[in-house]
């Protein structure tokens, strides 16, 4: 895996996600979070999880982002911007940044090389999908259908 | 002795606290919810890299659980979107601060 080409991923999906977080206009920060899963998908990509990376992208940025601008422009409000910021849930972050830093440059077992590894297809996937994972697939399936139904319900009109 | 899957780790956390901040400290609900799927990202992200980097079993179970992971907070992000909309309706406002009936 090239090294240069992680930092540069890294940097760049950091760099969306920190704007994501902190910028004052609503739908700039709803297009910087589409951006930021972008980057994701591409550490998935890099990773040789192929399918995860396209899973990310559909759910993500096609779904979950339009969702977002969506209930920005249903729910808009006299000014666009987000007002106040809550300015010690900058101190928590940061807290747990480090430790989470000091975690994992402190374990040592983390230095290992790539291992060899036959690439993962869809076909093998969708076969254990079918196969040893058919119990949980319906049973996301059924989460799914419930909160479709319960989004549905919740934004329906209540009759006066 | 940064390897490349502390690097990888290292992002993870860094995304991880991203998402904590957008949601401790933003007052807008939308922006609490986009905090919570970028943590729920940065979690993924060390399934995969752990199971790219850890012994190779006979089952790719961290792309499993990410599949999987993906497809909930999928859920959670249609869930949550329409609480948003549902509370805008009753009380004009997503500022999660001004929705304090229940303070006592």
């Amino acid at each position: 895996m090239n090294i240069v080409a992680l930092i540069i991923l890294a940097i760049f999906t950091l760099a969306a996600a920190l704007a994501a977080a902190t910028l004052p206009k609503l739908m700039h920060a709803a297009l910087s979070f589409a951006v930021a899963f972008v980057g994701v998908a591409a550490f998935y990509f890099l990773l040789g999880a192929e399918f995860v990376g396209l899973v990310q992208v559909f759910v993500y940025v096609g779904a979950v982002a339009v969702l977002v601008v969506f209930t920005i422009l249903l729910t808009r409000t006299d000014a666009q911007k987000d007002r106040g910021f809550n300015w010690s849930g900058v101190l928590v972050a940061i807290a747990v940044f480090v430790g989470l830093l000091w975690a994992i440059f402190k374990t040592q077992s983390l230095a290992i090389n790539l291992p060899k590894a036959e690439p993962l297809t869809v076909a093998r996937i969708g076969e254990l999908l079918m196969t040893s994972y058919v119990w949980p697939l319906q049973c996301v399936g059924v989460l799914l259908t419930a909160a479709l139904i319960g989004a549905l319900i919740l934004v329906m009109e209540e009759k006066r | 002795m940064t390897s490349t899957l502390s690097i990888l780790l290292v992002v993870s956390a860094a995304l991880f606290c991203t998402g904590l901040l957008a949601a401790l400290s933003r007052r807008h609900a939308i922006f609490i919810l986009i905090g919570i799927e970028m943590m729920l990202a940065a979690a993924n992200l060390n399934f995969i890299a752990f199971w790219r980097f850890g012994p190779q079993s006979a089952q790719p179970i961290g792309v499993m659980v990410a599949i999987f992971a993906i497809a909930i907070a999928a859920a959670e992000a249609a869930v949550g979107l329409a609480m948003v909309i549902a509370v805008y309706r009753h009380y004009r406002t997503t500022n999660v601060d001004e929705l304090d009936q229940l303070k006592g």
